[in-house]
């Protein structure tokens, strides 16, 4: 890396970057915007699920002609429950976070001067916003886009003569969705290959901070089960566009019988959770990693069990490409591939139960340190421990079936997946800010947005659990048709009343945000005094991250409070002291 | 226009922000000890309040949730479920009070060293063992009613009943006298036959179409589904029952009711909740609403998928061959 001094055009410096640190921020900023449609369309369903014949203005003003005076149609509130799913998923909690955080932590902390290639890393970037532009296209066509549900299960995706939506509006969808797993590939390799080849002298595997660790396996389970989803997609273009059967057999539609013969809806459902199920860990683990980082920094405590952690890691992916049967108890499988499912999904509950037990014990005797990020990070055990639970009951395929595909699921996924990553995400950005931008976020507005995210949160999902035990489907346009479910309208209208409080909190953090990148406190080289390389760097980025030699790690993380030193913190680079033990 | 309206006002929303941040930014940007310990407070009482939701939810919305199950198998899904839930609840409290109270106790405070941990060997072991023994019984507890749910075949002299789906109305098929449903397919469907019967096959001759699910108490039922276009599920949550309805194939599930309309009607789960739901109808001006089971679709199917509902009748055996003498079959049906 001699040539870390050349000259920058503006193109090369901020639109085709191949510096790792930029290419962060370009997904960061991308995640945002996307972060931000995908939550302002729930604010939008959840009006309606709440307040059903009522006219809103705000409707009105964004739905154009989805909508009657008002009032959204059927047709675009699926439409809408399946494209926030699909943004928050895939572009804000896969390439948003994953991307984001990958990309600046994986070279800063292991020691190294850029990924492995910095070419491919560009590539992934736009590619991801070649997707993300597409999806967005999606949104604008004629007879509105995708309305299948997020999982898109053909043959309702197949058949504009089933919906609207899977009409033009499904082909970009698996048209934006094709380019997202080719990028979000290249990116994965490239995570896995500066891992293992760009270590700097001295940082063994059992020496990498729990970030680098979550995000490589991340991109291992990736690398696995992303490719799945592309057959899956390309298999369904077939059936639509070629008329193939891969997954349509016998179909009466509009008066006719289609030539579909043969396929079956169960094969797609196989392969779509082959990716499906991963990509929940896919989004999840990259958050665990950066929340054990945080946590132990601002406990000024090591991590609590570091190879028990690694090994729940490592457990988890493993369990996690081979339990996607229990989203099928009730498809029509055979029960006793059921049985194997139930058996092997509970499992995954051990190692998630032992993260939980060490992320608690790593706070125990602690001095913790209040900062957003650390509140973030607690919030987020919080979540994963109320949502994670609840899993017991939809892994085992007998209670599964009467709370299968109600709100009870909804309010699951969301705690354990989406409030969890989302609170990951948060984190990092609080504690990461300064590495990214030289300067601080506002602490004070960082403590608003927490605590209002924090109560809005648990008062949206825990009462919806409630919901789906009496009953109560999700995806429902409105639960007014069946007057068994009346008495639920209370509990819908304070559930959306919370959601409305959590979205508008999140513009706390898009002022705080936006404003700090140009205004915020200039930071110091390490405000949080932590042990890892990340922050052994200037604070002003400079191409290659070192401007001398690449450090060399004599130590594991996670040297706080070490007996012995007069610090709080020992960084990686700090030669043990005589008789100290290796780590 | 009015779109550009409501961005405009959350740009200035988050300008207001902005403009606050100015005058927060006087202060330090790192938490100070002062800031720990608010905090440190704020995850007490978050705590507390988190405590509070959760009792108030359980007490105020347990009038919400779907009565004892009115299948023989369902009572064995709500004790698995009671414990699976008893379980669940008591793990929450516990975890969630240690979570926050360690957040609160340990506050920072400036000059004090916290205390090196990294590692117990024995502390792994126990919170590794412990969920694997705890796990293990809920797995075997679970699979055996799991195969009790699923597995038909030690059901006596069950009745047969199919069960099909389209965009957006549910039918029904009985197996008739001979109790055996003729062959499905959607090739056959022509005018009056909706449900593409094959007629050349002889099971179909006594096979009886109808509008309306009723069925026996105390007789196993096996219901077989079929759909003629997307993917539908047979959802019956009072009878703890579910299942997909797939082009192409047909799926089954089986359960013996247990309790008839009637009855649950006298429930006192029900009774008091169709008597919450009466008070808020007669707000709104609605019609008096009765209960009767329902078959709803839970499996996203299209514009109308919210409204996919048939009602179910669970009446004496009597009754109910009354009832299923009074209904034309297939035969029937096509001569006329």
């Amino acid at each position: 890396m001699s040539d870390h001094h050349h000259k920058e055009t503006f193109i090369t410096k901020y639109v085709f970057s191949q510096d790792h640190k930029m290419i962060s921020k370009q997904y960061l900023i991308t995640g945002i915007v996307m972060g931000v449609i995908g939550i302002f369309m729930s604010m939008l369903f959840r009006l309606q699920i709440a307040w059903p014949d009522h006219s809103f203005s705000l409707i009105e003003a964004f739905l154009g002609r989805h909508q009657d005076g008002g009032v959204m149609t059927p047709d675009i509130y699926l439409a809408l429950v399946t494209i926030h799913g699909t943004i928050m998923v895939f572009f804000v909690l896969t390439a948003g976070l994953s991307g984001t955080f990958s990309n600046l932590l994986i070279p800063l902390q292991i020691g190294a001067r850029d990924m492995a290639s910095g070419f491919l890393n560009m590539v992934s970037y736009w590619l991801f916003f070649l997707s993300s532009v597409i999806m967005l296209i999606s949104l604008f066509v004629e007879a509105g886009p995708a309305s299948a549900g997020w999982t898109i299960y053909p043959p309702l995706s197949a058949l504009p003569q089933a919906i609207p939506g899977s009409g033009t509006g499904m082909t970009l969808w698996l048209v934006s969705m094709a380019i997202f797993v080719a990028s979000s590939l290249l990116g994965a390799l490239n995570y896995i290959v500066t891992v293992l080849n760009l270590r700097t002298v001295g940082m063994k595997m059992t020496r990498l901070p729990l970030t680098i660790w979550a995000f490589f396996v991340t991109a291992i389970i990736g690398v696995v089960s992303f490719p799945v989803l592309l057959s899956a997609a390309l298999l369904l273009i077939f059936d639509r566009s070629f008329g193939t059967s891969f997954y349509l057999s016998d179909i009466f539609i509009d008066g006719g019988v289609l030539h579909y013969q043969g396929g079956s809806p169960i094969l797609f459902e196989h392969l779509f959770w082959f990716l499906g199920h991963p990509e929940v860990y896919i989004v999840i683990l990259p958050a665990l990693g950066i929340t054990s980082e945080v946590i132990a920094t601002n406990s000024r405590k090591p991590i609590f069990g570091y190879r028990a952690m690694i090994g729940s890691i490592i457990a988890i992916a493993f369990l996690s490409t081979i339990v996607w049967g229990h989203h099928m108890f009730i498809t029509g499988m055979n029960p006793f591939l059921g049985s194997v499912f139930t058996f092997t999904t509970l499992l995954i509950a051990i190692p998630s139960a032992v993260k939980g037990f060490n992320y608690i014990t790593t706070l125990w005797r602690g001095n913790l340190q209040m900062n957003p990020a650390m509140l973030f990070s607690i919030g987020l055990v919080s979540t994963f421990l109320s949502g994670g639970l609840t899993g017991l009951i939809l892994g085992d395929s007998a209670l599964d079936i009467n709370v299968h595909d109600t709100y009870f699921v909804v309010a699951h996924f969301h705690l354990v997946m989406g409030v969890s990553a989302i609170y990951g995400m948060f984190a990092g950005v609080y504690h990461w800010f300064p590495k990214m931008f030289g300067r601080l976020m506002n602490k004070t507005l960082g403590y608003w947005h927490f605590w209002i995210s924090a109560i809005a949160a648990y008062g949206v999902f825990f009462p919806m659990h409630f919901v789906g035990l009496a009953g109560l489907p999700r995806r429902y346009y409105t639960n007014t048709a069946f007057p068994y479910f009346d008495d639920l309208s209370d509990i819908n209208i304070i559930i959306t009343m919370f959601a409305l409080v959590g979205g508008a909190a999140q513009l706390i953090f898009l002022g705080n945000f936006f404003w700090s990148i140009y205004k915020g406190k200039k930071a110091t080289q390490n405000p949080w005094k932590s042990n890892t390389l990340e922050w052994t760097t200037p604070v002003e980025h400079i191409h290659g991250n070192w401007p001398g030699e690449i450090p060399e790690v004599k130590r594991w993380a996670y040297d706080y409070s070490k007996p012995g030193y007069e610090e709080d913190w020992v960084c990686q680079t700090v030669p043990l002291m005589e008789g100290e033990e290796p780590t | 226009m009015l779109a550009l309206f409501y961005i405009l006002i959350a740009v200035l929303i988050a300008s207001t922000f902005w403009q606050l941040t100015n005058i927060f930014n006087l202060k330090q940007d790192i938490a100070t000890e002062e800031d720990n310990d608010q905090q440190g407070k704020l995850m007490f009482a978050f705590m507390i309040g988190f405590y509070a939701l959760m009792i108030f939810c359980f007490w105020k919305y347990n009038a919400v949730l779907l009565p004892e199950s009115a299948s023989e198998e369902g009572v064995r899904y709500d004790n698995l479920y009671f414990w699976t839930m008893g379980l669940i609840i008591v793990v929450q409290a516990i975890m969630q009070f240690f979570l926050f109270y360690f957040a609160y106790k340990y506050r920072g405070i400036n000059n004090r060293k916290a205390f090196f941990y990294a590692d117990s060997h024995k502390l792994e072991m126990i919170w590794t063992i412990t969920p694997a023994v705890v796990l293990a019984g809920l797995i075997l507890y679970g699979l055996s009613v799991w195969i009790d749910m699923t597995d038909p075949s030690d059901l006596e002299d069950p009745l047969y009943i199919e069960v099909y789906a389209k965009q957006f109305q549910w039918e029904a098929r009985y197996a008739g006298t001979d109790n055996q449903l003729g062959r499905g397919n959607v090739r056959f469907i022509e005018g009056i036959n909706t449900m593409g019967v094959d007629m050349t096959d002889i099971n179909s001759a006594d096979d009886i179409p109808t509008r309306e699910l009723h069925l026996p108490k105390g007789r196993p039922v096996i219901f077989k589904f079929r759909s003629q276009d997307v993917l539908h599920s047979a959802y019956m949550p009072h009878f703890r029952a579910q299942m997909n309805c797939v082009p192409g194939m047909v799926t089954q599930f089986a359960f013996t009711p247990s309790m008839t309309t009637e009855e649950m009607r006298l429930n006192k789960h029900i009774i008091a909740k169709v008597e919450n739901i009466n008070k808020i109808r007669a707000e709104k001006g609605e019609d008096s609403y009765e209960f009767n089971y329902l078959l709803l679709c839970n499996k996203i199917c299209g514009a109308s998928h919210y409204n996919m509902q048939m009602n179910i009748i669970v009446e004496e055996e009597d009754d109910f061959n009354k009832w299923l003498a009074g209904q034309q079959s297939m035969t029937q049906i096509l001569k006329q």
